[in-house]
């Protein structure tokens, strides 16, 4: 189980206009693990979650999602974004997108959409069957909610949490479409040194029952601490991937981050 | 007190009004008499006038925010306290029914017909509710879709001889069939860019109408359209009126138990979340191509069947009754309700269609009575007359239990 690939990016690039945003990427996430994606601002990092989440679609290359209990190979190239959510990719935002004016519990329900399926007239008449698929959605949203320590805001807005909460939520709105991958895009911006810590402890018990995660993250101590790879990325190109003890030595690693050095 | 600044503030306030409203306050044309006589003292008054305003807002919005930093829940006004107490609820509900009931018993049919008018206006402004308190689209071609159903009854009875109540559902669903003609074309448009084209859309249904005579009879209208039948019972003037009225109430009790159940569905959420924030709506998995395009045809479909029971109604229907004033006041209907919330469009409409019934005693005022009471609604309640509460849910370890609120 373990070593299992679940997400094979090969060979991805994104041009905007003249610019190569993307640059043949690579990158391989196996089941269960957390794999962090570094590197300096403006690296493409984000474009990246966004070129295999569908919001943008790839100039080339090819996204492939193996889901555990199958070996074939699922191409995410071209899919809409919530095609992408329903074969197993799902994400948190850089800038935090919640649906401000739906509570909290709402928010999770939403991520339960694509793994269920009243529509009109479900919603009109309220059938045996509608009933028994929004309790569901009722329970499983609210077991997300434990789990991430927001059970007790189920019924806040969700623009009325504190910050970390709401970062949490999205964490939560995320985890309920069952992802395959969960993908974070800097989870820990902005937070304090408490909110890290918690986040931390939080993203671990996840990995423990076995979700695989892809987070891209500024916070060295942070993805030190939770990644069991690295990949660096620097002007669209990967740079560097090995343990984060192979990356904190990695001279080229060091030049993107902090300069070459001179010599006199 | 009131500084300096804030005196100098309003004084150049003031200054800037007169200066707007100088051309019709001050200056007075007499074009056969080719003579202008200037009203000075009227610029002194509208000075006067806009320097006391300024101050009486100033305070107003002083207390607004200091209530804000005092009191969490002051937006909850006394009826919308009363709706979330489950007894004092089924009281209100109780006695409206009662009263909508007993209505036509008390008062003359001319009362009655505008009541039913109202109620129109009601299931119009509820269908509204569904794609831009919901579904977040500013649609500004709403009386398309009421076009539609109008003339999907008159057309069909002349050429087919088809009863209303055959006419009903298929009005309603030629409507949504619209609906879904105009969202496919505006899928990715958003906010301004949606509101130009929907208020295309229902210029385009409207000039049809106007100009495609062999097909609408164009500006003439068609008449004589039948009212509708009760088992082929013959009935009078006045009963027909109250016919009309009863089925109005039928309809809007359906509307309400429909739109709510919607609201509070799985794919209500989806609506909403669409509203909130499109990409990340997208990223949780939903499907924004047909949760748009239900959201038109569901709209859609309320207008088409108003629009059938009005031509009945009338029995007259012609393109002027679909101007884009129509579209604007229902508009006007949901956000002055407050979007999203059912309650808040019923009182919405009611407010806007029956007040300038009988505000008629002020009839050329009655405008500028309609746009000053938009604006103090814009300024002291933008979020509408009653704010939209969103299905709480309790939770037992052992039990799961749902309160509607």
């Amino acid at each position: 189980m373990m070593n299992k690939p679940i997400l094979n990016v090969s060979n991805l690039t994104m041009d905007f206009g003249g610019i190569r945003a993307l640059d043949s990427l690579d990158l391989d996430v196996n089941s269960g693990e957390i794999v962090a994606l570094i590197g300096p601002n403006g690296a493409g990092k984000t474009t990246f979650f966004n070129c295999i989440t569908g919001i943008y679609t790839p100039t080339a290359g090819d996204v492939f999602v193996t889901p555990p209990d199958s070996n074939k190979q699922i191409n995410l190239k071209g899919l809409k974004p919530n095609q992408v959510t329903e074969k197993g990719l799902a994400r948190t935002f850089q800038n935090i997108r919640l649906f401000e004016k739906m509570t909290v519990l709402e928010n999770v329900m939403i991520g339960r959409h694509c793994r269920t399926k009243a529509f009109i007239f479900g919603a009109i008449l309220r059938n045996a069957a509608t009933r028994k698929e929004e309790r569901s959605i009722l329970e499983f949203s609210y077991h997300v909610l434990e789990k991430v320590g927001l059970a007790d805001f189920a019924n806040e807005f969700a623009d009325n949490l504190p910050y970390g909460a709401q970062r949490r939520l999205e964490i939560a709105r995320a985890l309920a479409t069952e992802p395959l991958l969960l993908l974070l895009d800097e989870p820990a911006a902005g937070m304090n040194p408490q909110e890290t810590m918690d986040l931390d402890v939080l993203i671990k018990e996840i990995s423990r029952e076995g979700q695989s995660i892809l987070l891209i993250e500024h916070d060295m101590k942070l993805v030190m601490s939770l990644s069991d790879r690295i990949f660096v990325m620097d002007y669209g190109k990967k740079i560097a991937q090995g343990t984060p003890a192979e990356i904190r030595n990695n001279s080229a690693v060091i030049k993107a981050y902090l300069g070459e050095e001179v010599n006199a | 007190m009131i500084s300096l600044k804030e005196l100098k503030k309003g004084l150049l306030t003031s200054l800037w009004f007169v200066f707007l409203t100088f051309p019709i306050m001050v200056i007075k044309v007499d074009p056969f008499e080719r003579t202008i006589t200037w009203r000075w003292h009227n610029a002194v008054y509208m000075a006067i006038g806009t320097f006391c305003i300024f101050f009486i807002m100033k305070f107003y919005m002083q207390r607004k925010e200091m209530k804000k930093d005092t009191q969490k829940d002051s937006n909850d006004s006394i009826l919308q306290k009363t709706l979330l107490d489950t007894r004092k609820r089924n009281i209100f509900i109780g006695t409206v029914l009662a009263v909508a009931l007993l209505f036509p018993q008390f008062v003359s049919s001319y009362q009655t017909n505008v009541m039913t008018t109202a109620l129109m206006y009601v299931v119009l402004g509820l269908g509204l509710n569904i794609v831009v308190g919901l579904a977040g689209l500013l649609d500004l071609g709403f009386v398309a879709f009421y076009a539609v159903g109008a003339y999907s009854y008159a057309l069909l009875n002349l050429h087919f001889g088809l009863g209303f109540w055959t006419v009903l559902p298929i009005g309603g669903l030629m409507a949504a069939f619209f609906g879904i003609m105009l969202g496919f074309p505006v899928l990715r448009l958003r906010g301004d860019y949606l509101a130009i084209v929907t208020l295309g859309f229902g210029e385009i249904i409207r000039l049809i109408l106007e100009n495609w005579g062999t097909f609408s009879q164009g500006p003439s209208g068609i008449s004589n359209i039948p009212r509708p039948s009760l088992f082929g019972l013959d009935l009078s003037l006045g009963q027909a009126i109250n016919y009309t009225y009863y089925l109005m109430i039928v309809f809007v009790i359906i509307t309400i138990f429909v739109v709510n159940r919607l609201q509070d569905s799985r794919l209500g959420r989806a609506w909403i979340a669409l509203r909130e924030d499109e990409i990340a709506c997208q990223a949780m998995g939903i499907d924004k191509r047909k949760t748009k395009l239900v959201a038109f045809s569901l709209g859609a479909f309320w207008a088409g069947a108003v629009g059938v029971i009005f031509a009945a109604k009338t029995t007259f229907i012609n393109p002027a009754s679909f101007t884009f004033l129509e579209s604007a006041i229902i508009l006007s209907i949901v956000v002055l309700g407050g979007m999203g919330s059912i309650i808040g469009v019923i009182f919405g409409a009611l407010i806007l269609i029956l007040m300038p019934e009988y505000l008629r005693a002020l009839s050329e005022y009655r405008m500028l009575a309609f746009g000053a009471i938009l604006v103090c609604m814009m300024i002291f309640r933008p979020q509408g007359l009653i704010s939209n509460i969103r299905r709480t849910y309790k939770f037992d370890k052992t039990n799961l239990k749902t309160t509607p609120k």
